[in-house]
């Protein structure tokens, strides 16, 4: 049947999926009249600073709080010994480990919380930070995770001496949290062994940082007289977050309140629960007044949260035409001094079993060792789904170094390895199920696009010259969307997620959701998955979420959670009402509700031009004249647990100029091309891709938290950690194909991770590719000028022509 | 410590507000005179997510001290927006994609206002150095370029006009 204008036209109007619609939350942005949580002011509140070790691992001989507790204006100084009683000196982690909250007796990493001070104002609490007189004995640190490992290696966590479990499975050292281990290692090994061609190189993920534009912080209010406690937090997952405050602090769950406000950027980093949020809530409960917590970017650096740490090895057996028969990874996880990674509690590792990629790999087998060292605790997924920046930067390395081995072109070996689009639902050797993909499609049109054909006759012109110049291909396949509750838990808590939409009278609506947005621009896009489904238009839905006591249980925004469950939940909430909406219209119309056909905005009657009922008209219906035995109203909750992840994907090819002599690389071309299923608002997505294109270009090309051996953190300030100005960052451009995925309402299977996730393994193949013909296999990142610049001088290419 | 009156003019309203010698700027605005459009992102300089209008020049106001504004001209991003109808560079923001989370806005318009009127005709490469000592973690910046490129044209045709 073919669409008439007029319905075209009225779908327009409701500004549902698919269009670019102007974001919601923009007005107030840049009117300056966001709510973040450093906005909040309440009346008597009080300000907490914190008193930090400067060694990486001491011994405490003593806390002398006289001098800063005599500083007028200062109300408190909160030490491990003043949480004792309360039990609150130590925390459960969402890994199953212990993480102290103030330091008990010891620090185990540079910058560890040793006390909160609590004065009048961030003066005088600074000043007081600096009065209070605290004794260490320095221990010696371990500072790399291979030296962690020895036998005779400083033991850091002297609470688990003899116990041999931390929450996670079987230890084998003091220094050892777990080992993890997927896919079949027999029969790995045996292909291996007998395999015509295989291919080894170890690779490090360095230890990198989040890094918002906004720090972390809170601002926790206890009222004494009713019992309740409020606390603002910078929070990517509020709900579970009252659940865990309610269980360490004994204030039942329905009296306490989290309220994730305006959110600057969370990427990772705001999904912990950190002590400074701990202690600032004991002590508002314990003063009876408002406590704000402020962290400062140098402390945001070096104690809340930290991303990868990974130092893997990677294996591939192939035969002689580069058909891969193994993967083989073994990963030593750097978790720093406490096991506190924010991930889904049954998965040490993470998702990183999807490192089989986008290729048919009949066997494969990974383990992964965790290890303590005296380093900052908190691994988070910084922007990406937990773990698979690691496991996509592997295998896309891996494929590369296979090629190079092989002589064979890097998109040549991809296309042999590719599942193919007919494989789908595709189950992978390490068990996943794959949901929809298709591949080669995705990665011709970018080399159509780019010309690679050309790029690789300029590039042999330009080895001919010496010059040095790298082409990057990474074809990605993450895994997002956490997750199916029977897979997925956080403490117990299944990983689902919710929607309530509640249709008022004259038919606008107000929805929220169990999720959060931190700049994913929410308020635009649920509000146009409700337009399309119900028929409403999106200016006429407000979305909310982010308050526990108002927005229905979920948990909340990371690993591209948000569009694949809470989009689900969304429109799958839609639905419900829709469908009651069809039997108002039924009864309205006085005719079957077979009889009645959905048209963008109402129910029509099959054949009977002029019968109809809009929504509005339905929703008026709804609170005064419902068939018999119906409920009154227009409003409902959606539950919605996933039946399995989602498979986005893309196809990414990076061009890199690099200067031979003082090893400056220079993107000259990055071209991206991502299947997230179903598009939502296509401006949206293309933002989210730039950015995390941005914080890929970041990773790969500078950022690093650098230790010296005493643990002294060297780069935790904006001075020394790489953040790319307008000027370094490359020109992007995307591009796209759509795959829905068959599982999800909507077909949506999430973005603003995959430009991460490809991004990195793309640039460090390009700069690698730069110098694959001069024998060189695998450069580490981060790809600096001057890391660049070792590569080159030990080659000697540096040298200038004499003639 | 002592504290010592100031009087400036803020967003074209003279203010008057009692300040310790070594209280920086930001927190002046935002603590004191609940002026919270202006961010803290570092404290160190390096963000600009504090950036303000000072005597016609860009400052960090997180590495200004508030005494040293007094009798000076201060503009923040929520003077931007005159009689209600936003700034070119506001509009252009919103009409481009140039934000996400928000957090770095207030301090890249003020920036952006005040590049633009250095130079009016920006290129791109020009934009991409005049911008770049404000951080943005969230858009990639290109479309904060675009966003100015919007704004440059808007202010032009008024100008033309
Ligand atoms: S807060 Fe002033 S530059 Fe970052
Ligand atoms: S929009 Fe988030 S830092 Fe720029």
């Amino acid at each position: 049947m073919a669409t008439s204008a007029e319905t075209l036209e009225r779908e327009d109007r409701l500004g549902g999926i698919g269009c670019s619609r102007k974001r919601k939350e923009d007005p107030r942005f840049i009117q300056g009249k966001g709510n973040y949580v450093d906005d909040i002011k309440m009346p008597g509140m009080v300000y907490g600073d914190i008193v930090r070790s400067p060694y990486a691992h001491a011994r405490i001989k003593s806390i002398n709080k006289d001098r800063a507790l005599a500083l007028p204006g200062v109300h408190a100084v909160i030490t491990a010994e003043d949480l004792k009683p309360l039990n609150l000196h130590w925390m459960p982690t969402l890994a199953g480990d212990v993480q102290a909250v103030l330091a008990d007796e010891k620090v185990a990493f540079q910058n560890q919380e040793v006390a909160m001070v609590i004065a009048d104002d961030r003066y005088i609490a600074a000043d007081a930070v600096e009065l209070v007189e605290v004794e260490y004995e320095e221990l010696p640190p371990v500072v790399d995770p291979h030296a962690s490992m020895k036998p005779d290696a400083p033991v850091i966590r002297e609470d688990l001496v003899g116990k041999d479990e931390a929450g996670q499975g079987k230890r084998i050292h003091d220094n050892h949290i777990f080992t993890w281990e997927a896919g079949e290692k027999a029969a790995t090994d045996s292909i291996f062994d007998g395999a015509e061609i295989t291919v080894k190189e170890e690779m490090v993920n360095p230890r990198v940082h989040p890094c918002p534009l906004e720090t972390c912080g809170c601002v926790a209010s206890m009222d004494k007289i009713r019992g309740d406690l409020t606390v603002y937090m910078t929070s990517q997952a509020p709900h579970i977050v009252r659940t865990v405050v309610s269980m360490l602090s004994g204030v039942p769950e329905s009296k306490v309140r989290i309220i994730s406000p305006d959110i600057g950027g969370g990427f990772g980093n705001k999904v912990g629960v950190y002590p400074g949020y701990v202690v600032a809530i004991v002590a508002s409960i314990v003063l009876g007044r408002p406590v704000k917590w402020i962290e400062d970017r140098i402390e945001n650096l070096s104690t809340t949260a930290f991303a990868r740490d990974y130092h893997m090895t990677g294996e591939l057996a192939s035969d002689r035409e580069g058909h891969i028969k193994a993967l083989r990874v073994n990963v030593l996880a750097d978790h720093g001094a406490f096991n506190s990674h924010a991930q889904p509690t049954k998965w040490p590792a993470g998702l990183f079993s999807v490192c089989t990629g986008s290729y048919d790999i009949p066997n494969a087998y990974v383990r992964v060792d965790g290890v303590y060292t005296n380093k900052a605790p908190g691994g988070v997924a910084y922007r990406c789904s937990f773990r698979v920046t690691e496991a996509v930067y592997v295998i896309e390395r891996m494929i590369d170094v296979l090629a190079q081995k092989l002589d064979i072109d890097k998109a040549e070996i991809r296309r042999r390895n590719f599942i193919r689009p007919e494989q789908f639902p595709y189950h992978s050797a390490l068990g996943w199920e794959y949901d929809s993909g298709d591949y080669p499609t995705a990665l011709d049109k970018v080399l159509e696009a780019v010309d690679y054909e050309g790029l690789r006759r300029e590039q042999a012109e330009k080895r001919a010259r010496g010059e040095l110049m790298g082409i990057g291909l990474c074809t990605f396949t993450e895994i997002v969307g956490a997750g199916p509750s029977k897979a997925c838990d956080v403490l117990g808590v299944g990983m689902f997620d919710s929607c309530e939409i509640r249709v008022h009278p004259t038919g606008s609506a107000i929805a929220r959701m169990g999720t959060i947005t931190q700049g994913q621009g929410h308020q635009t896009t649920y509000a146009q998955i409700i337009a399309s489904e119900l028929g409403i238009p999106s200016e006429e839905v407000e979305i909310e979420e982010g308050d526990t006591s108002t927005a229905p249980y979920g948990l909340g925004t990371y690993g591209s959670r948000s569009t694949p469950v809470g989009g689900a939940a969304t429109a799958q909430a839609a639905r419900k009402l829709r469908d009651k909406a069809r039997r108002i219209a039924a009864h309205l119309l006085e005719v079957s509700e077979d009889d009645l056909d959905w048209d963008v905005d109402r129910f029509k009657v099959k054949g009977v031009p002029g019968q109809e009922k809009t929504m509005k008209e339905i929703a008026w219906a709804a609170y005064n004249d419902v068939p018999d035995g119906m409920e009154m109203g227009l409003e409902t909750v959606e539950y919605y647990d996933p039946p399995n992840f989602t498979f986005p994907f893309g196809a990414y090819l990076c061009v890199i100029d690099i200067d031979r002599y003082t090893g400056e690389g220079k993107i000259r071309r990055f071209y991206a091309l991502d299947d997230c299923g179903t598009r939502i608002n296509p401006m949206i997505i293309e933002g989210q891709i730039h950015g995390g294109l941005t914080e890929a270009f970041a990773v790969a090309m500078g950022q690093e938290l650098v230790f010296d051996e005493q643990g002294n953190l060297l780069s935790g300030s904006l001075l020394d950690y790489f953040l790319p100005t307008a000027w370094e960052t490359p020109k992007w451009e995307t591009d796209y194909t759509v795959t829905p995925s068959p599982h999800h309402p909507l077909g949506a299977k999430g973005v603003a991770e995959s430009p991460h996730v490809g991004g990195i393994p793309c640039i460090s193949n390009a700069v690698n590719d730069a110098f694959s013909h001069l024998g060189v296999t695998h450069i580490g990142m981060p790809h600096t000028a001057f890391n660049v610049w070792k590569t080159i001088h030990s080659l000697g290419l540096d040298k200038r022509d004499q003639t | 410590m002592t504290k010592q009156q100031i009087s400036f003019v803020l967003n074209g309203q003279p203010v008057e507000v009692l300040v310790e010698p070594r209280e920086l700027l930001i927190h002046t605005l935002r603590e004191q005179l609940h002026q919270t459009g202006s961010h803290i992102g570092c404290e160190t300089t390096h963000c600009g997510a504090c950036t303000v209008d000072l005597d016609g020049k860009s400052v960090k106001s997180c590495t200004v001290l508030a005494v040293q504004v007094s009798g000076r001209e201060v503009l923040t991003v929520e003077g931007l927006a005159v009689n209600g109808e936003l700034h070119p560079v506001q509009e252009g923001f919103m009409q481009e994609h140039g934000l996400q989370c928000g957090f770095c806005t207030p301090g890249m318009m003020m920036r952006a206002y005040r590049f633009l009127q250095e130079n009016p005709d920006p290129s791109e490469d020009e934009i991409r150095w005049g911008m770049s000592g404000n951080l943005c973690r969230c858009t990639g910046y290109q479309n904060i370029v675009k966003a100015i490129q919007y704004a440059a044209r808007k202010l032009q045709s008024a100008e033309g006009a």
